[in-house]
């Protein structure tokens, strides 16, 4: 034992108790026939879910285009926006925060991209045959997938859960013009109250894409592949053991925003879970997971023309974890109790192969070899009124970094001299959201305050190149803990037919991360600008707000639209990048004897509030409109569904603020989609 | 993961038990003292041996750290009393000349004499360098001379630069440290000399030598946190810290500056100017 306290004390103990308490659990007979809450899950007001499962619901109605990619799916989500560097891997932003700041997980397993240039994002290795649902919690009431300032997103895999189905099946494929997108999927289940075993398989492969205007865009190709098991065993009425298993990816896959593509981006994702329906008498839907993911990713420049210097940038990240949750229900009061933690491991390196072959290759570890340990305990109450409520919820979490290679240990310490290798912080999280019906008027408020530790790039990233702002950015392990205090407000206006909804939300971020140039120091990589050090900001705001309606017309037609305002500057008052400009949305859908349309519209304002110094330019305004069409067929029992559309119907050319480079958006598009579902 | 990790422990136990069994029965070794060096010379006497020790294969231009000892086959022990010094000769076709050279101490081993040789220049088949020790041995005053032979850094990297400084007065600037190099801020040393004769060099003390690392395969980028090179009386040589980010080739551009900061030789690196007239190469 003494062996591995002293370099995993708590994680190490945390893991013991879970052991226990799996074991222990699982020899006690506890036969209550308590009622339990529908979905545990239920009891956090997410402030969005976006739908995503394709075939076994056949809910497509709420689909426009149903094997899009999950990038498409979220991005259809009010509060996410995706930044793109390329036609895949698409890196969400919420509140105009990415993933640094932001909580994801996939079925509440914490995955961590393994590119140091941001081409993994961990939406990246899951797809939309696996996934049921997005949560999406904004601000802290994303704390309960992790330390997060911006906000939580976790991605729900599906599952049969012991529906008494039996065996189905489907097959869908879409093909899409532009790029020649080509996808093939199928699915295989069977579930029934004792045991499911869900499978499924995807497969996409596209070339480069055209802008509008018919202009290529070259490197947009890619392709991919996953797969993914599901398998539930029902120990007795109450008890059930759970696993995971997804294998996904993608090769060839072109960034034509950077300087480089990947051959390889590779990901294994497992996990067993043993849930309880109650645990010490009162605590209710008791689940626990244990999880390992594995990620491999590889950067590839052969195939780019006038490479200055060539380079391998291999990276790889792996985390091991775990979760042990319960809720606990009285008459009045609901409780959610949560404990969590994982071990992270992330290293990339560099190897540039001069241009003299003589010379020996240039080496430079760019994640010296990060662990990072970080276990949490996340609760959370409702305390009910009279036609109002009130949430409380906190995360208290230690978080440490450790650097185990002494390579890049040396290499930091040519910046830091000082530095420790490891670092621990604790985190903590609180908010208070409360919520009150007035008649037809929903009012809800919230005050809360969330920290989150530096990213791995943040903090340990050594000569990262960043293509937006042209500069090679150097981590700081001396950094301190960003926090920020959040303030949130919505008013909801609900009748049976109409609704529309006023949110706004603000940031105030202590200690906002963020590159600052440094003109000292030479830039590495040849053509770049100069380089940057993540410093903390003393403070940075953030503003969002918005207003969506949602309007039925009959019951065929429904109207919704919306519109939303960004802003964010530093402590100087200059913008902050990646900010969005004004944008605006708005789509009719007709929904009648099996038959879909839609009709949508999507646009945004001019960028007014950019900043050159972060390597931003202005982009125009747009606006582009889509159209799709739909019919369910009945063969038999089975179903067989065919989607078509149009995206970006008038073939506009134009860039978005998310758009990495200012890479050109994909113009005039068809597409369609046939599924295929047995059942 | 439970489960590993007691594998771990048992490993690690295992492993100490092994390593403290190790230490019980271990009696003590005698050191060898020439541990790690190579002899490159041996020159047999009448009742003795002189054995020349580098840490390379074969002396170099440069800095050489040399050892040698004296074995008296009388007694078959190895000298401690012999108080050496030596001289360095490069026999030219029409002049000869000295080197800068330490003197020689039994400091560290009793029968272990060291010191340092900067050749300033590789010997060939009609100029050679002649290394001529004078020592004691029973009370005998000895002289032994061996012809040696010096030859450019088998990895072809400049370590060392002879030059006329701006002051006219001719320079020996060589390389020392570090032998190996690492991506971490390395303690850089370096010993400079003037030649005031062909047989006289003394060491230049309190000059400044500035240090900035450059990789030219890489867009001739440099590195933060070098400290320049001053000197330092205890050792005798200039000593400063030198950044590597990466592995490969690096330049060492250097300027040499007197007291009174006077540039002596050496360019600043610009745009224009992408290397000093002084420099040190490595690569690793």
């Amino acid at each position: 034992m003494k062996a591995f306290i002293p370099v995993f004390p708590v994680k190490g103990m945390l893991m013991g108790w879970l052991w226990c308490a799996l074991i222990c659990g699982s020899f006690t007979t506890q036969v209550y026939a308590q009622e339990t809450p529908a979905d545990s899950l239920k009891l956090i007001q997410l402030n969005e879910v976006v739908v995503i499962s394709a075939g076994r619901q056949l809910d497509h109605q709420k689909q426009r285009k149903p094997l899009s990619t999950l990038d498409e799916f979220l991005e259809s989500s009010r509060s996410i926006k995706m930044v793109k560097r390329g036609a895949y891997a698409w890196e969400p932003t919420m509140n105009d925060m990415a993933s640094e700041r932001l909580a994801i997980t996939i079925d509440g397993m914490q995955i961590f991209g393994a590119c140091t240039d941001k081409m993994d994002p961990i939406t990246s290795y899951v797809d939309v045959s696996n996934l049921s649902e997005a949560e999406i919690g904004s601000g802290q009431q994303g704390a309960m997938f992790g330390n997060t300032i911006g906000g939580g997103i976790n991605l729900k895999l599906d599952k049969s859960n012991f529906r008494p189905t039996g065996w189905n099946g489907s097959l869908e494929s879409a093909y899409e013009t532009n790029n020649q997108m080509r996808v093939f999927g199928g699915e295989l289940n069977y579930s029934n109250a004792k045991f499911y075993l869900n499978t499924d398989a995807i497969y996409r492969k596209a070339d480069n894409f055209y802008a509008g205007g018919d202009e290529e865009v070259l490197f947009s190709q890619f392709e991919k592949y996953n797969f993914s098991l599901n398998s539930g065993y029902k120990l007795a009425e109450d008890k059930s053991i759970s696993a995971t298993l997804i294998y996904d990816e993608a090769n060839d896959v072109g960034y034509p925003a950077l300087t480089m593509d990947v051959s390889l981006a590779r990901a294994v994702i497992g996990s067993v879970s043993f849930n309880q329906d109650t645990v010490l008498g009162s605590l209710t839907n008791w689940e626990s997971k244990l999880y390992y993911n594995t990620i491999k990713h590889t950067m590839d420049d052969t195939k780019r023309p006038n490479v200055p210097i060539h380079m391998d940038m291999p990276g790889w990240s792996k985390t091991a974890g775990f979760y042990t949750q319960a809720s606990l229900n009285n008459e009045k009061n609901h409780f959610f109790f949560k404990l969590d933690g994982f071990y992270n491991k992330s290293y990339a390196e560099m190897t540039m192969y001069p241009v003299n072959s003589d010379e020996p290759l240039m080496f430079m570890l760019t994640w010296p070899d990060v662990r990072t340990k970080d276990v949490g305990f996340y609760a959370e109450g409702h305390i009910p009124f009279e036609k109002a409520s009130l949430k409380l919820s906190t995360r208290l979490a230690y978080h440490s970094n450790t650097v185990a290679d002494d390579f890049g240990l040396n290499s930091l310490k040519i910046f830091y001299p000082e530095m420790d290798r490891t670092n621990t912080r604790f985190l903590k999280s609180f908010s208070a959201q409360y919520h009150k019906m007035l008649n037809d008027f929903h009012f809800n408020g919230g005050l809360s305050y969330g920290e989150r530790a530096p990213s791995v790039s943040e903090g340990y990233g050594f000569y990262l190149f960043n293509s937006f702002d042209n500069h090679d950015y150097i981590g700081d392990p001396e950094l301190k803990t960003e926090s920020s205090a959040e303030a949130n407000l919505s008013v909801t206006y609900k009748k049976p037919t109409f609704e529309i909804k006023a949110a706004a939300n603000y940031f105030h971020v202590f200690n906002y991360i963020i590159g600052a140039v440094d003109p000292s120091l030479s830039t590495m990589t040849i053509g770049a600008d100069g380089v940057k050090i993540y410093t903390n900001l003393d403070y940075a705001q953030l503003f969002n707000a918005s207003l969506a309606g949602k309007y039925a017309i009959s019951n065929a037609f429904k109207l919704s639209g919306s519109v939303s305002y960004h802003r964010g500057i530093d402590d100087d008052g200059e913008n902050l990048p990646l900010i969005s400009p004004l944008s605006y949305g708005s789509a009719l859908d007709f929904y009648k004897n099996q038959y879909s349309a839609s009709l949508s519209v999507h646009g945004a304002g001019e960028q007014t509030n950019y900043n050159p110094a972060y390597g931003e330019t202005k982009t125009a305004a747009y606006a582009t409109l889509s159209a799709s069409f739909g019919k369910r067929f009945f063969i038999k029992e089975n179903d067989l569904f065919v989607k078509a559309g149009i995206e970006n119907m008038l073939d506009a050319y134009y860039s978005s603020y998310t758009d990495w480079n200012n890479l050109p958006r994909m113009g005039r598009n068809f597409y369609l989609t046939i599924s295929y579902s047995i059942n | 993961m439970k489960t590993l990790k007691y594998i771990f422990a048992i490993l690690i136990l295992s492993v100490s038990f092994v390593s403290c069994s190790d230490d019980d029965e271990n009696t003590p070794v005698e050191v060898n003292p020439v541990e790690g060096l190579t002899m490159i010379y041996e020159i047999p006497a009448a009742d003795h041996i002189v054995q020349i020790y580098s840490e390379k294969q074969n002396l170099e231009v440069g800095y050489n750290e040399i050892s040698f000892r004296i074995k008296d086959l009388a007694s078959n022990e190895y000298v401690g009393n012999a108080a050496p010094t030596w001289m360095p000769m490069m026999h030219m076709e029409t002049m000869s000349h000295s080197a800068p050279h330490s003197t020689l101490t039994n400091s560290e081993e009793s029968t272990v004499y060291k010191g340092y040789i900067v050749f300033q220049m590789a010997s060939n088949e009609t100029e050679y360098w002649e290394l001529t020790l004078n020592y004691n041995l029973n009370g005998q005053a000895v002289e032994e001379a061996v012809m040696v032979s010096v030859v450019q850094p088998a990895d072809g990297m400049k370590k060392t630069q002879v030059f006329m400084g701006s002051d006219e007065t001719r320079y020996i600037l060589a390389y020392v440290n570090p032998k190996s190099p690492m991506v971490a801020i390395n303690d850089l040393q370096a010993v400079l000399y003037k030649m005031e004769t062909m047989m006289n060099f003394p060491i230049v003390e309190n000059y400044k030598i500035t240090v900035d690392p450059r990789m030219p395969g890489m867009g001739n980028h440099s590195s933060p946190n070098n400290v320049d090179m001053t000197y330092n009386s205890t050792s005798k040589m200039y000593n400063g810290k030198l950044s590597l980010t990466m592995t490969g080739y690096w330049k060492i551009n250097l300027k040499l500056m007197d007291q009174n900061g006077e540039v002596l030789k050496g360019e600043d690196v610009t745009e224009l100017n992408p290397e000093s007239s002084l420099y040190f190469e490595l690569e690793f």
